[in-house]
């Protein structure tokens, strides 16, 4: 981590990845950005920097954001090689200008992973994170057939576990931290989230054979265990659900093929 | 002039919900398939919605203008989803909730919506634990609650400081399911930017792919707006940047009312304004005013002055010395306004002068730092993190923010706006809040509408539609619609003027906050109203939207948007003008009591004012629809 300046302004030359489209070719342009103020968010920052390019009549750099507060899981940026920057269990919009010195040459980047094509400049598409969700990452519940909630009592550390990997907010840091572009820890937290609850039990084994057969034919890569991708994680979501992740698999597995299958399985009622 | 029938049931108020649901006309399964339903938004009502119609039968288009449904602004809620469940055994009911919800409004809801409201919402809470979402729990497995603003029990569920992320993942994964299942077809980077009305009938929208540029056309038998509030007219709030009021204000343009646009709510405690540049305001949980003491320096020189440096005797602690039996912990408008008036007076703290401090030194001489930490360290972090202070050295420094919006589209009892057709759902609409939104309230209303009450009340209105019978998306209409959007997105890059879109939104917002903010005069508004318009005139003539149509242009999707702003911006001053009264989070000054409490009155405004579009230049009509309290009797809000 970049130690805080205490000055209250900077200036900083920003090289920043630009590409007009998925099939256009990139390449990096630095961009002068003086007397910055240190309380400015990064991304207020680069609004400031798109506000001038737009008043010399060049187009602004595109990128990803909405709520600002580290929680929508839209921003996406790798900044000075670090998905979402310097900062521990923070998102991109939550990096502030004083982790920076005055005259560095900060270098932002989209997240780059095969699975994650280019849209432009440094937004990326994650459409890949829903494929996967749908694929198996919910409880088939019908509106309104839900029994009494208390009826369904959940001791309390299988509920404060199943929060921790709940919390993910989905913005891909995981995916564009790993040498291999693994969605595992993504995967690992719905998986157990679900997996924790008893509400989740019926489709235990479905979900994660389904999930994580989805996940290897969206493109993303294996995981080899270096745990790049809870340390950049904005929610710090710990590698052990990866670990959790594999035994649900395996144990899915072995069961999927052993299991007996009604010869009425499948038919409609 | 529109037709306004609210449509509320006969019979008694506990009743109306249910032998409604029993006199409605259903469709029935085999014809469902045959109605196709655009939902535009994904937040708890737009997703919840989808996923339940889509399980029901129907085939649904769902759109959202973010990349993901997983997105919408939802997410942000923090506290807690209000039930009545009482399974804290502490005298909770359904009305007990229904009548606080009402109280709370100010009297300004309707008594019937509300009743509904609080009916269904022990029913979501039982949706929510099945879908897996991890609520927070006893050591006996059982489920937990807390305690909330303008309630004396405890009803409040949550999952941590994340309840809005909860609740939205739930219904997306609901949503995601019946993707897969076939039954809903998802469009992402999708903006709405028309409603299309054939016949009267609202039956279909026109969207921009924010990724190609195109221009597309969607024809349905019922639109659904759940498109969330408009708090970003005044460009600096606790909104995602994203949020905007575009499809309402659209709607509105085809047709459909626009109801109190003026009920406005904004937060006491929020990280305050530091520069120019921001772009956001973060929201400081109101629970830290249990324990920290807010103050502002006696005399103007002191306002830089180290906040340690100024002794006792120079402070002010201005909700003490004027609000002595509430004190720090007087109602959010009250808390409000006073730290507005201190900065209005020159004794604001901070570089920009707009802020007051929030003091935790005599509770960690009291208590310890251990206890305070426990307590309020998460919000203590996200201080420190955004401006690099520590709340346990010195004071915070806070200020308020806007951060919903009660006022919305005009519906009816069935969620259905006065245009056939077009309903709309969550913080878009109008119905259940009143003039101010208690906490803990937002996330039950978006998520009764798309799980209870839409799947119910839109087959009383496709029931009377023929199957098949929507137009094609090549009826003139449709043609038109597109023709239209396709020339409003060229005249913006037209423009080629010398500023950016930004800088107009700021100023935008910057008139709202001074004229029709927190403490709204005849004056002010008049003022903001000759404001407004001078300043969209010059919007249009000098804004530059540099790049192209036909590729993802971030500065023209703002355009479109800011240029809404504007027209929503002066009906919103104009409301206010016109509701010569104060409630909730609607204050002129010229009407309140000694105290500084809202003075309602009830023989002039007892009524929704639901505004009409006449066409571009005219003034708009104001339509009233009166709130009849058959069951409840409307008195002056008080929580001495």
């Amino acid at each position: 981590m970049v130690a805080e300046t205490n000055s209250n302004t900077i200036s900083i030359t920003l090289r920043v990845w630009r590409q007009a489209g998925p099939d256009a070719p990139g390449k990096f342009v630095d961009y002068p950005a003086a007397n910055l103020s240190t309380h400015m968010s990064f991304l207020e920052m680069l609004d400031v920097v798109n506000d001038g390019l737009t008043l010399k009549g060049e187009e602004p750099i595109a990128f990803a954001h909405d709520c600002r507060e580290g929680i929508c899981g839209t921003c996406s940026c790798t900044i000075n090689g670090k998905a979402h920057g310097p900062g521990h269990g923070v998102a991109t919009c939550q990096i502030y200008m004083r982790a920076f010195r005055d005259g560095e040459v900060i270098v932002v980047e989209p997240f780059r992973a095969k699975a994650f094509p280019l849209v432009k400049d440094l937004v990326v598409d994650r459409s890949a994170f829903d494929r996967i969700i749908q694929a198996g990452g919910f409880i088939s519940v019908r509106t309104g057939a839900a029994p009494d909630a208390n009826s369904i009592p959940v001791p309390k550390t299988d509920a404060d576990l199943a929060m921790d990997a709940a919390a993910c907010i989905g913005c891909g840091a995981c995916v564009a931290a790993c040498k291999n572009a693994s969605a595992m820890l993504f995967v690992a937290a719905k998986v157990s989230q679900l997996g924790l609850l008893p509400q989740g039990q019926p489709e235990r084994d479905s979900r994660v054979l389904a999930m994580v057969n989805t996940m290897d034919a969206l493109g993303f890569g294996s995981c080899t265990n270096q745990y790049e991708c809870s340390a950049a994680c904005p929610k710090t979501i710990s590698h052990d659900f990866i670990a959790r992740l594999n035994r649900d698999y395996l144990k899915a597995s072995v069961r999927s093929a052993f299991k007996p299958v009604s010869s009425a399985a499948g038919g409609s009622g | 002039m529109a037709k306004l029938d609210s449509k509320i049931p006969a019979g008694p108020l506990a009743d109306k919900w249910r032998r409604h649901k029993t006199e409605i006309k259903l469709v029935n399964p085999a014809n469902k398939r045959k109605y196709e339903i655009i939902v535009v938004g994904a937040g708890l009502a737009g997703a919840s919605a989808s996923a339940t119609l889509a399980e029901l039968g129907y085939k649904v288009k769902n759109f959202v203008f973010h990349d993901s449904p997983r997105r919408a602004h939802s997410i942000a809620a923090q506290g807690g989803i209000n039930a009545a469940k009482n399974y804290q055994n502490d005298g909770d009911s359904v009305h007990r909730l229904f009548y606080d919800t009402l109280k709370g409004g100010d009297y300004r809801s309707r008594e019937a919506n509300v009743h509904r409201l609080a009916e269904v919402s022990v029913n979501i809470i039982d949706q929510c634990v099945a879908q897996g979402v991890p609520f927070a729990r006893e050591y006996g497995g059982l489920l937990a609650n807390r305690s909330f603003g303008g309630a004396q029990v405890s009803r409040t569920f949550y999952a941590r400081g994340q309840t809005g992320q909860q609740l939205l993942l739930g219904a997306y994964s609901a949503l995601s399911r019946m993707i897969a299942a076939g039954g809903v077809e998802q469009h992402t980077n999708s903006e709405m930017l028309d409603l299309v009305v054939v016949d009267g009938h609202a039956k279909g929208i026109i969207v921009r792919n924010l990724i190609t540029g195109e221009i597309e056309r969607y024809a349905a038998d019922a639109v659904i707006l759940a498109t969330g509030g408009y708090g970003n007219v005044f460009n600096l709030s606790t909104y995602a940047r994203g949020s905007n009021v575009t499809a309402s204000w659209r709607a509105y343009k085809r047709g459909a009312c626009f109801a109190n646009p003026c009920y406005t709510q904004i937060h006491p405690t929020c990280i305050p304004v530091t520069g120019d540049y921001q772009s956001k305001l973060t929201l400081m949980s109101e629970s830290l005013r249990n324990d920290g003491r807010i103050w502002a320096p006696k005399n103007k020189a002191d306002r830089l002055k180290p906040p340690a440096s100024i002794p006792e005797a120079d402070r002010d602690y201005y909700l003490e010395r004027m609000y002595p039996s509430f004190g720090n912990l007087a109602p959010r408008d009250i808390a409000s306004r006073a730290a507005k008036r201190v900065c209005d007076e020159g004794r604001g703290v901070g570089e920009t002068g707009l802020g007051v401090y929030l003091d935790f030194a005599d509770a960690i001489n009291r208590l310890g730092e251990p206890v305070v930490r426990e307590r309020y360290g998460n919000l203590f972090d996200i201080y420190h993190e955004i401006t690099a202070e520590s709340a346990y050295q010195q004071p915070m420094r806070i200020f308020p923010a806007v951060h919903y919006t009660m006022g919305g589209l005009w519906v009816d009892y069935n969620l259905m706006s006065n245009v056939p057709g077009l309903f709309v759902l969550g913080e878009a609409n109008f119905s259940d809040h009143g003039a101010n939104r208690l906490g803990a309230s937002a996330l039950m209303q978006g998520l009764a509408d798309g799980y209870f009450v839409i799947p119910y009340t839109i087959g009383d209105y496709l029931a009377g539609q023929k199957p098949g019978a929507r137009p094609s998306v090549d009826a003139p209409e449709f043609k038109a619609a597109a023709e239209n959007i396709r020339a409003m997105t060229e005249r913006f890059l037209q423009i080629k003027g010398k500023e950016t879109v930004s800088h107009y939104h700021k100023r935008l917002g910057k008139i709202l906050w001074e004229h029709c903010g927190m403490a709204r005069t005849r004056a002010s508004l008049e003022q903001a109203l000759k404001l407004i318009p001078a300043l969209r005139d010059e919007f249009w003539a000098n804004v530059t939207v540099p790049g192209s149509a036909a590729t993802l242009n971030q500065s023209l999707e703002q355009a479109g948007r800011v240029a809404d702003f504007f027209e929503l911006g002066e009906l919103l001053c104009l409301d206010a003008l016109t509701r010569e009264e104060s409630c909730g989070g609607h204050f002129r000054e010229e009407y309140q009591y000694p105290d500084g409490e809202c003075k309602r009155d009830d023989e002039k405004f007892a009524h929704v004012a639901a505004w009409e579009f006449q066409g571009a230049g005219k003034p708009p009509l104001r339509n009233i629809e009166p709130l009849n309290y058959e069951f409840t009797k409307m008195s002056v809000r008080n929580y001495k």
